[in-house]
């Protein structure tokens, strides 16, 4: 990233994390607040990548697969969580998910 | 792959393999004969703990370029974690055809969990601490929404979900960070940079933070317990039980070492945020608990005080030597007072409940001294452990990690665990009293392998509190390994 400062990239993916981290708190949508953590998810993976490209680590590029691996086995089991979730209750609004009080 | 490497990860392999294979095994046997699988998975989990225990030694095996390392402390978390899986086939056996959600994947769910409680374990590099925390974490979502449409357990599923994924995010983040202040992610590299004066220190601060606040919210300490009492009240208490041990064990460790490995230079800003997290979930966990009429609800928020306790441990992780070691040492023997207790107190709780959530009040508990006079003198040794009376293996537990913060000096942390210990006393031996003095009718469930289970344990509870000597060396030389004395 000839000409751009590594700073630019994390402070990038800083403004993604904090943008997902507000969506799961404030969003009532479930598939909403997934997305978000999705979004936090990628954050980190932006800032790995530009961490790897500043320092010249391959490392962190391939730490990026695994994380994405990952999420992506968690977004199999949290659709079928929210589809089945959907189908008993016929909403996927947190508010109304609310028989158990915390 | 060397020869090294196979034996670092030789029982996790020997119990990924024996878990798929009964994926495809459970197809075959009828759906009458579910016994047979869950049969299969204990023997796959003793099998695993035979390989544990043969690779058990002096000799520490690190694999994969230093990713994953088998050393004592490893062992002694491994096998803890082992024994734990074998008590949760044993208490769900039953109850899961009672309430009528047998089904062989169950099973097989909670050896993939086992498989990543024990990477978990092993792990030397950050981004296997990850992939450990979400192998563990997925298969334990699907098990809580495993009885979904019925009762609350859907809801539990995705309370659980959301919340895990959230806490996903916040390890991610963290570890990223980290990598960009060290250009590492190998523990004893990131050690080395943040030694050597290489590192990004207020970056790394940072970093940690942010991978502490995603373990919190796996161990459930204040002030990210939110969804504990609701997942626990709404999953199937046979996977509560799985999950409350389970978790614990291996989130705790993973942390353990972590930071006694990678972190110790962050230790004075760092400790003073363990030592009041500790305070706080200590203080909350408890109070909460009294106010609680279920019992589910009553040991989920007992289990969130427990997480408190167990925090104590990590106050002096930043000391190194002896002390460190010997806070460790408390820590992983906590952990396993709080396996015995757990799995003791929720076989019983198991025992009593009955179809739709039912058995679950307190009131539930009335006249079980007449009804079942061994199962209500099991219960009063688990209330006991866990407030931490003699005669008792929580006494010990507790003694142990008082000491560790006494030994650097932190006082009012110690004086606040006796205090809230008192407090906890309070709603533990309310059970006790029910149990004694009330008239009442309960049902229990009299199966062999349930009452097997809570009879063990309250004798082990009871049992090891005579030797604690002998356990402390044990956990001691575990930890000298991890802290490398």
């Amino acid at each position: 990233m000839d000409g751009i400062s590594v700073n630019y990239y994390v402070g990038l993916s800083t403004i993604l994390f904090v943008i997902g981290a507000t969506g799961v708190l404030i969003r009532r949508n479930a598939l909403i607040i997934f997305m978000s953590v999705e979004l936090m998810l990628n954050a980190g993976n932006l800032a790995f990548v530009a961490f790897a490209s500043a320092h010249d680590l391959l490392n962190g590029q391939v730490f990026v697969f695994f994380i994405m691996t990952v999420a992506a086995a968690e977004v199999a089991v949290g659709l079928a969580l929210i589809v089945a979730i959907f189908r008993s209750k016929k909403s996927i609004n947190v508010d109304e998910i609310n028989v158990l009080k915390g | 792959m060397t020869q090294a490497d196979l034996y670092t990860l030789l029982p996790i392999i020997v119990l990924t393999v024996w878990a798929l294979l009964l994926l495809v095994v459970d197809l075959f046997i009828p759906n009458d004969r579910k016994g047979w699988t869950a049969l299969l998975a204990a023997a796959g989990l003793a099998l695993t703990a035979g390989f544990t225990i043969s690779l058990a030694g002096t000799d520490t095996y690190i694999g994969f370029g230093g990713m994953v390392l088998l050393d004592g402390f490893a062992t002694f978390v491994n096998l803890l974690l082992l024994f734990s899986g074998l008590l949760g086939i044993s208490v769900a056996y039953n109850y899961l055809k009672r309430m009528d959600i047998e089904r062989g994947e169950y099973y097989s769910l909670m050896l993939f969990s086992v498989v990543g409680m024990m990477l978990m374990a092993q792990a030397s590099d950050l981004i296997v601490v990850f992939i450990a925390l979400e192998l563990l974490s997925i298969p334990l979502y699907i098990l809580a929404a495993i009885a979904q449409p019925k009762g609350n357990s859907g809801e539990a599923g995705i309370k659980y979900f959301l919340l895990g994924a959230f806490s996903g995010g916040f390890v991610v983040y963290g570890i990223a960070l980290v990598f960009g202040a060290t250009q590492a992610t190998a523990l004893l590299d990131i050690a080395a940079a943040a030694a050597s004066g290489a590192a990004n220190v207020p970056l790394m601060l940072t970093g940690s933070a942010l991978i502490l606040v995603g373990f919190a919210f796996k161990v459930a300490a204040v002030p990210f317990h939110m969804w504990t009492p609701d997942v626990y009240e709404g999953a199937p208490t046979s996977v509560t039980a799985f999950m409350a041990a389970g978790a614990k064990i291996a989130g705790f460790s993973a942390l353990m070492r972590v930071f006694v490995i990678a972190f110790p230079s962050l230790a004075g800003d760092l400790a003073p945020v363990l030592a009041v997290l500790a305070a706080l979930t200590m203080i909350v966990g408890n109070v909460t608990a009294v106010a609680q009429t279920n019992i589910k609800r009553m040991l989920a928020y007992s289990s969130i005080a427990h997480a408190g306790y167990i925090l104590m441990a990590f106050v002096a992780f930043g000391r190194g030597g002896e002390i460190a070691a010997s806070a460790v040492a408390a820590g992983i023997i906590y952990l396993a007072v709080y396996a015995l207790t757990n799995f003791g107190s929720w076989g019983i709780v198991i025992a009593l409940e009955n179809a739709e959530g039912k058995g679950l009040n307190l009131e539930d508990y009335a006249g079980l001294g007449k009804k079942n006079p061994l199962m209500a003198a099991s219960m009063t040794i688990f209330m006991l452990s866990l407030t931490g009376l003699p005669p008792t293996f929580g006494l010990v537990g507790k003694l142990y990690l008082f000491q560790s913060v006494i030994a650097i000096d932190m006082y009012w942390l110690a004086i606040i665990g006796v205090l809230t210990s008192l407090i906890s006393a309070f709603y533990y031996l309310r059970v006790v009293v029910i149990m004694y003095m009330r008239e009442g009718e309960p049902t229990t469930d009299n199966e062999g392998w349930l009452q097997f289970t809570w009879v063990l344990m309250a004798a082990a509870t009871v049992i090891l509190s005579l030797v604690p000597a002998s356990i402390f060396n044990w956990a001691y030389e575990a930890a000298r390994q991890l802290v490398n004395l």
